[in-house]
């Protein structure tokens, strides 16, 4: 039985390495009909699975559509488990709540979207806002929300300032200490977190999730 | 007389021409455009085409694209600031202009990126007009000491007061369209005289995937209607957004070309329109769009084919590099692209002195890329064959010495035959040395100098001037700004 058991959570955990989402759902829900325990099966085999794409991103062995699908593939295996979860009374203690998205003025979304889902796919919870999202919004979402991070995404140049004068937003309302406020985006560097107060800059999305982790850990 | 060869590039067989276009008929006809433009939706609606109001979604016809392919031009004309010079924008003809829009220029001191400020756009401005092989200016950076609701309209402002070469221009606003044009119709006197002598071509960018957004079917609309030539600019992404294989992406590109096509000849019948673009391989590593990677270059030379083969002005941002410094990449990738682009007969190639995905332009490098192209444009004329006998009489005219030096014939053709570069070096060694061991980019630098130098504003009429001036004063104003920043000669 152990064996079996064994057997079906690494194969799990290899469909989303894999990036194999359908699998990976199928998968997840052979676990909850065969009955395992849910937190179990994300502990041992899902998170595990996220991070080694991770690594793998980090090393050069995976690229970006690879990336995307194990976000993908971990999100429909999380969507069978955190179903489960709730029906068998456990609790997965959320990583933190994100707020995020692109500032007013820019409309790109493509490094906005993996860096949700690879925090997603690592256990926080998300809020998207989509692009061209007006700067007063983050800090009402966020206050609703009671988000412990907001992540402001720009592409351009011209949009980038946004970052900066959000920045400014929160400490006019006297919010800045309410909220931890991270940036990224093609043009935006640690310089820039540091000269604008920020309180950090992930250059992939997989270090945007480092970057979450440890600025919660210091909070 | 023995014919020439024209030197050429194909990247696509005919049937592959004819499946691409055939592919990108299907996906106007089936999936259509998204187009946040309610005029534009209304000239469809008119021509009878099928809308999905709620998504802003348009299903073209093939009839509709080809009866708009139909009334098109196969050559653009554009002239310089006096409407004297005549550029044709057409067959195998090949006008290089600098990349444009950038918003960053790379400091010839320090070697930093910083903003740019009007100063260095002016500069740029002169630089660019004693540069022989650039034929157009365009609106090459964005000034950072006005405010952004003004960026757009004030780069052509700068221009127009110290330039004679023609502009390729756009946008950022769709508010700053009118006054744009103003500028334009205040240089030629009446719309009429614009309409016949074109002064600016606008860059319109579709947002792929197939998506005119409000500000760029306008920009369509209203150029087509004032005969001010449009340059559709479709950017897919491979793999982001667009599809991962060049194939699929030209089908895209090509759906998205025709698409601006058709708005423009629905505007106006005959208004003059060129199949452009920027597509880039997207980098599926580092998530960004590399102009000098060689797919980027496939794309675009195959891009320009079926342009060619719908019987349009072709366009493409090629010579190009996405280093950050003037270096080994920066000229092998400018190279690379620029030579293909000449190869491929790209009608206007927009890519020269740009580093950094399109956002960062350095003077020093356009200088040297000025060489590049000045030799591309040698290279298409291919080898000629000016007389017949090609040498045979040479050789009986000759003396013992066999001295071509002296020769007449040596005179009457060596500046047509061989281009002559200002910054590549050609120095034996020990001059060289003397010369101060410069490498390109230092030589550049004192290149730069020596144009500024020689460049001579062009006298404008004063009403001109005034006119321009005023347009320019009155939209600022109703940006909120008092006070444009000097300009120090």
């Amino acid at each position: 039985m152990n064996i079996e058991k064994d057997k079906i959570l690494q194969e799990l955990n290899r469909a989303i390495v894999r990036g194999e989402i359908e699998t990976a759902r199928c998968l997840a829900e052979r676990t909850v009909k065969s009955g395992f325990l849910p937190l179990a099966t994300i502990q041992k085999s899902c998170l595990p699975a996220i991070e080694e794409v991770g690594r793998l991103w980090e090393v050069g062995d995976y690229f970006l559509p690879e990336l995307i699908a194990g976000a993908e593939a971990m999100k429909a295996a999380m969507s069978v488990l955190q179903v489960a979860l709730k029906d068998s009374g456990q609790t997965l203690e959320s990583s933190g709540k994100v707020v995020i998205g692109t500032v007013e003025g820019d409309i790109h979304d493509i490094g906005k979207n993996l860096v949700a889902s690879m925090l997603r796919a690592t256990g926080f919870e998300v809020i998207d806002l989509g692009a061209d999202v007006k700067l007063e919004k983050f800090i009402e979402i966020a206050l609703r929300e009671k988000a412990e991070v907001i992540a402001l995404s720009a592409l351009l140049t011209t949009t980038m300032l946004n970052q900066k004068r959000f920045v400014g937003l929160l400490v006019n309302q006297n919010l800045r200490q309410e909220f931890k406020v991270i940036v990224g985006g093609a043009p935006v560097s640690e310089r820039w977190a540091r000269e604008i107060g920020a309180d950090g800059y992930g250059e992939s999305a997989v270090q945007a999730v480092e970057l979450v982790r440890e600025i919660l850990k210091k909070k | 007389m023995i014919k020439k060869r024209t030197p050429k590039v194909e990247f696509l067989s005919q049937q592959a021409v004819e499946a691409i276009v055939g592919e990108a008929f299907e996906l106007l006809q089936k999936i259509g455009i998204f187009v946040e433009n309610d005029e534009a939706l209304k000239l469809l609606a008119e021509a009878d085409q099928s809308i999905d109001r709620s998504k802003n979604r348009a299903f073209i016809s093939r009839e509709l694209v080809e009866n708009s392919l139909s009334t098109c031009r196969s050559g653009v004309r554009l002239y310089d600031f006096n409407g004297e010079k005549e550029y044709l924008i057409g067959k195998d003809e090949i006008h290089f202009n600098p990349g444009s829009a950038a918003v960053k220029i790379l400091d010839s001191e320090n070697l930093r990126e910083r903003e740019p400020q009007t100063q260095d756009l002016v500069r740029f401005y002169k630089l660019t007009e004693t540069l022989e092989n650039i034929d157009f200016q365009s609106t090459a950076m964005v000034s950072s000491d006005v405010p952004q609701e003004v960026a757009d309209i004030y780069r052509l402002y700068l221009g127009l007061l110290f330039c004679q070469k023609p502009f390729v221009t756009g946008i950022f606003r769709v508010e700053s369209l009118k006054p744009m044009l103003d500028l334009l119709v205040a240089v030629r006197g009446d719309e009429k005289r614009l309409a016949e002598k074109p002064l600016a071509i606008f860059d319109a960018c579709p947002s792929p995937p197939l998506k005119w957004s409000r500000l760029t079917a306008q920009s369509l609309i209203d150029c087509s209607r004032l005969g001010v030539p449009s340059e559709l600019i479709s950017m897919g992404l491979t793999g982001a957004t667009s599809p991962v294989t060049l194939a699929g992406t030209l089908v895209q590109h090509t759906a998205e070309n025709l698409s601006g096509v058709v708005i423009c000849q629905m505007a106006r019948p005959g208004s003059p329109v060129i199949f452009g673009g920027s597509p880039a391989s997207f980098d599926m590593r580092k998530g960004t769009t590399p102009m000098g990677a060689v797919e980027t270059m496939m794309i675009d030379c195959a891009c320009s084919q079926i342009g060619k083969y719908l019987n349009l002005p072709t366009h493409a941002y090629m010579g190009l590099s996405d280093s950050k410094l003037v270096d080994a990449q920066a000229g092998l990738e400018t190279a690379m692209g620029a030579v293909l682009a000449g190869l491929a007969g790209i009608n206007v190639v927009s890519g020269p002195g740009m580093l950094d995905f399109e956002s960062t332009q350095s003077l020093e490098k356009l200088v040297i890329d000025n060489d590049i192209c000045g030799q591309i444009l040698r290279m298409v004329r291919g080898v000629e064959l000016h007389e017949q006998p090609l040498a045979l009489d040479l050789f009986r005219e000759i003396g013992k010495d066999f001295n071509f030096l002296t020769l007449a014939h040596t005179r009457k053709w060596y500046r047509h035959e061989h281009y002559f570069s200002s910054v590549l070096d050609r120095e034996v060694y020990d001059t060289w040395l003397a010369c101060g061991r410069k490498d390109a980019f230092n030589r550049a630098r004192d290149e730069i100098e020596k144009r500024l130098r020689k460049y001579r504003l062009s006298e404008l009429s004063s009403e001109t001037l005034a006119e321009i001036k005023s347009i320019m004063r009155s939209y600022a104003r109703s940006c909120g700004l008092e006070k444009l920043p000097e300009i120090t000669e």
